[in-house]
């Protein structure tokens, strides 16, 4: 370890943000290949097909796959292809955004829960726990109920669920950071409290938090599809996922193509995310990184 | 070569094809003890993990011959190495701390061994581990039998680990750095039990240190390795008195020298009339001091109960008064628990203070006030021990030594890029590599990194914590040289705490030395040294290994049995005054009752 070769610093720099891309393994990739393609097609949606998601077509009821409407018609002749792939967009928004509002605050939180300790930590933490002892979907199902099924209240009730567990993430994070001899250091020269915290800590604890990100962001698209199946979610003519399942539902017997399509999507999305969530973290491990 | 326990010939490790260990070859005779001797990455434990066979699966590999028992090791199954590890070859760890099991009895973890491998069980079994406990002298048995780890000091762990590796009469030991963790008194302990062992039982010793000390203490024969290679291999003696590569000499003039001789006793000093340590000796130099501490005192609670009610305070530093002259330096020396470093932590606060005064260049800290908090920070700067850990490993080195001056406001923009250039080049360090992450640098080259940091405030004085404790040897000499020249050109003062006595020796110009918390001992470090007047001071000195093969014998080690008081003491304790004796102009002693 003493006597290693010493390259140059910036190709060394490169090395190592490549090396990252090159750690990825087959599991991620796999998922991020999906991800990208999902969220290609939600944003290419009226490229990829001619019909509208939303339009009636009465002659057409039910139809099955193929015969001009690649995955058949709904019972108000509506094309299913088209919806499922506005309906992307709703999914993909909401859990992303659901996540991406859950990470910062509950990050913020649980560091400064960490850092500070005492009766900070303790309040802090007991309403986190307060909230996941709700089970999630209980949980989104009141607060849509209550502030009403927007998207944007559909994205806070996602997120106020997945908040407590990247507070719990970060504020372990932080702890263990905290009493490590290079944050003594910080302290030994004289660095404020946010300093180490927001400047050297934080980049420590973020991998883990990015890993817990995606696991969640599978949670928050399965949320999202379980109001709209219970009808929470957004208002029938929008083409959400959920609400597909909802209204396959009613012909499951004889048209169950209906409700098969958009399961399968959402299946696909989950799997993309945990698969993603799940390389992620073996390649994120401290025990495999020390390996080189 | 008939009589030898263990015979290794032509040995090669490679690590997924990259080889590690080029060609070794050794012979450990029954009763004999072989050193390995090397630094971090020099493949000597790679080495005894290739002759225990537990080299990692389909990465590691060896290749040549190790004749044990009239078996090549190398081939053998992996069912047949299992009964020869721990039956005929043991191994004895570096960590007593965490090679013990924390949730299970001390004797049953003893018991499994021997059952293992010697078949015994019930009162045959249970008679079995006493004689092992008592074999390694741990006091009352039948009651430690019984007991967790967590109670065992390291000492007591690591003889317990030496009994679990003796347990089944093996004919190879090989202990891997077994007393390094462990204090000098403790290992000088230890050492002694293992020598008296391995007579009794005729084990070869395959010892493996890096502390040249060490094996003059032990050896038969010594083997140094550098870089997978062998670069000497000869009988202690010989090797002692005419080392034949530049590389081994470096490695034996790196143990302390001056304590090397016996130290003189010296009758007990009268104490100074009024006892207390008198104010205007403690600094050697003239001018105004850098630093004083007087009667410094640090607790930490001890909870206890059903409720968590404070029941007690560890008195980790009690009553300690000192001061440190402009361009001096002094060393706290003391062992693990004694309370050095946490002087050096409560002078910046990071440990807490529930005592005492501390003034640096006169002006006294107010730990409550930010402004005079603020002062003391710019003044005063830490080296830790362990370079690597203290710094950021996602910040570049450059940007490391900018941001405290950033922070403080001592310097912006190019200003700030030229100072941070020179701080490198002041250190050894190609400015050029400011933009390198930590861990692109070896550990010595991380330390000057640090140091140039520290430096960066433009200090007056830097408490080093045991800042050269983790390096190696070679390295360790070229850090104090930095540290010394520094304190030449820049006129910073050092509180260098360190239980390593050959870093104290060369670097400081005066040495307290500290025994559960306070000071029994402070004066000019060649006087402390040779004429030691407290009896922790005597013991501690007897400890440390020889420099010299030809001294065994001259020179016995003051032994006593674990811990004589306890640091924890009830609420409400004050400890008596202290009395203070005088030995020298500027030596002083604290006489016991």
């Amino acid at each position: 370890m003493t006597d290693m070769a010493h390259p140059p610093a910036a190709p060394a720099k490169r090395r190592a943000r490549l090396g990252l891309l090159r750690r990825l393994n087959l599991s991620t990739w796999i998922g991020l290949v999906i991800v990208v393609a999902l969220v290609l097609a939600a944003i290419f949606a009226p490229w990829l097909t001619e019909y509208s998601p939303s339009k009636q077509n009465i002659l057409h009821q039910l139809s099955p796959p193929g015969d001009g409407h690649l995955l058949g018609t709904d019972q108000y002749g509506r094309d299913i292809w088209a919806r499922l792939l506005y309906g992307a967009r709703y999914s993909l928004t909401i859990g992303i955004l659901a996540i991406v509002a859950a990470m910062i605050v509950g990050t913020f939180l649980g560091m400064i829960a960490g850092f500070l300790g005492g009766r900070t930590d303790i309040v802090l933490m007991q309403v986190m726990d307060v909230i996941l002892a709700f089970p999630a979907l209980i949980l989104g199902l009141a607060l849509v109920a209550l502030i009403g099924a927007t998207m944007g209240n559909i994205i806070i009730a996602i997120a106020f669920t997945a908040t407590p567990a990247f507070a719990r993430i970060a504020r372990a994070g932080v702890m263990t950071q905290r009493d490590r001899e290079y944050a003594q250091a910080c302290r030994a020269l004289g660095f404020s409290g946010p300093r180490i915290l927001f400047r050297h800590i934080m980049p420590a604890i973020l991998p883990e938090v990015m890993v817990m990100s995606s696991l969640w962001m599978a949670t928050a698209v399965r949320t999202e599809a379980s109001l709209a199946f219970i009808g929470l979610g957004l208002a029938p003519p929008t083409p959400t996922w959920g609400g597909m399942v909802r209204e396959g539902y009613d012909n499951i017997l004889s048209s169950f193509h209906l409700a098969l399509a958009p399961s399968i999507a959402i299946l696909l999305l989950v799997l993309a995310f945990n698969l993603i969530g799940d390389g992620l973290r073996d390649v994120v491990d401290p025990r495999l990184k020390d390996a080189s | 070569m008939t009589d030898a326990a263990i015979s290794v010939r032509d040995l090669r490790v490679s690590f997924s094809g990259k080889e590690v260990v080029h060609g070794l070859s050794f012979d450990i005779p029954r009763g004999g003890t072989l050193a390995l001797v090397g630094e971090s990455g020099s493949g000597k434990s790679v080495t005894s993990l290739a002759i225990m066979g537990l080299l990692p699966q389909g990465i590691g590999r060896a290749t040549g011959e190790i004749t044990f028992g009239g078996r090549n090791l190398l081939g053998l199954s992996e069912r047949d190495m299992c009964r020869i590890r721990g039956g005929e070859i043991s191994m004895i760890f570096q960590e007593p701390m965490t090679s013990l099991n924390p949730v299970q009895r001390v004797g049953d973890q003893l018991a499994e061994v021997i059952r293992l491998h010697r078949g015994l069980s019930g009162a045959e079994l249970e008679e079995a581990v006493l004689e092992m406990m008592r074999k390694v002298r741990i006091p009352a048995p039948e009651k430690r039998l019984r007991q967790y780890p967590h109670t065992f000091s390291g000492g007591m762990r690591q003889r317990i680990m030496i009994a679990m590796a003796l347990a089944c009469s093996p004919s190879l030991i090989i202990a891997d750095e077994p007393t390094t963790a462990l204090d000098v008194t403790v290992q000088a302990q230890t050492l002694q039990l293992l020598k008296d062992l391995q007579q009794e039982t005729g084990a070869a010793v395959l010892f493996i240190t890096h502390d040249m000390g060490v094996v003059a203490e032990v050896a038969d024969e010594v083997l140094v390795m550098r870089h997978g290679k062998v670069i000497e291999h000869g009988a202690v003696h010989d090797v002692f008195s005419s080392p034949r590569d530049p590389y081994t000499a470096d490695l034996i003039r790196a143990a302390p020298t001056l304590a090397g001789a016996r130290p003189e006793a010296r009758p007990a000093p009268e104490p100074l009339p009024g006892g207390a340590l008198p104010a205007a000796a403690e600094a050697g130099g003239a001018g105004a001091p850098v630093l004083e501490v007087r009667d410094l005192k640090v607790r930490f609670p001890v909870h206890g109960g059903l409720l968590g009610r404070v029941q007690g305070n560890v008195h980790a530093v009690e009553n300690v008064s000192l001061s440190i002259a402009r361009g001096e330096t002094l060393g706290l020396v003391g062992e693990s628990g004694s309370g050095k470093s946490t002087i050096g932590k409560a002078i910046i606060d990071l440990a807490p203070r529930q005592g005492g005064e501390i003034r640096i260049a006169g002006q006294r800290i107010d730990y409550r006030d930010r402004a005079s908090l603020a002062a003391m920070r710019r003044k005063v700067q830490m080296i830790f021990q362990d370079p690597y850990g203290s710094l950021d490993a996602r910040q570049s080195v450059g940007s490391a030594i900018l941001e405290p001056m950033l922070v403080h406001g001592l310097a912006k923009g190019a200003e700030a890029q030229e100072r941070m250039a020179w701080l490198m080049e002041k250190v050894g360090l190609d400015p050029a590599r400011a933009g390198s992450l930590p861990h692109e640098f070896s550990g010595g080259q991380r330390q000057r990194i640090c140091i140039a940091r520290a430096l960066a405030m433009e200090p007056e004085l830097i408490i080093a914590d045991e800042a050269v404790s983790a390096l190696d040897v070679s390295i360790k000499g070229q850090i104090i040289d930095l540290m010394i020249g520094l304190q030449e050109e820049l006129g910073v003062s050092y509180l260098f705490v360190s239980h390593d006595m050959s870093a104290v020796e060369r670097i400081c110009d005066r040495v307290a030395v500290m025994y559960f918390g306070e000071i029994v001992e402070i004066g000019p470090t060649p006087e402390v040294i040779r004429q030691p007047g407290h009896p922790y001071t005597r013991r501690l000195l007897s400890a440390i290994p020889i420099t010299h093969p030809d001294q065994r014998g001259s020179r016995t080690p003051i032994l006593t049995e674990d811990k004589p008081t306890s640091p924890i003491k009830p609420v409400g304790f004050q400890s008596p005054p202290a009395q203070w004796g005088r030995l020298g102009s500027d030596h002083f002693v604290r006489c016991e009752a």
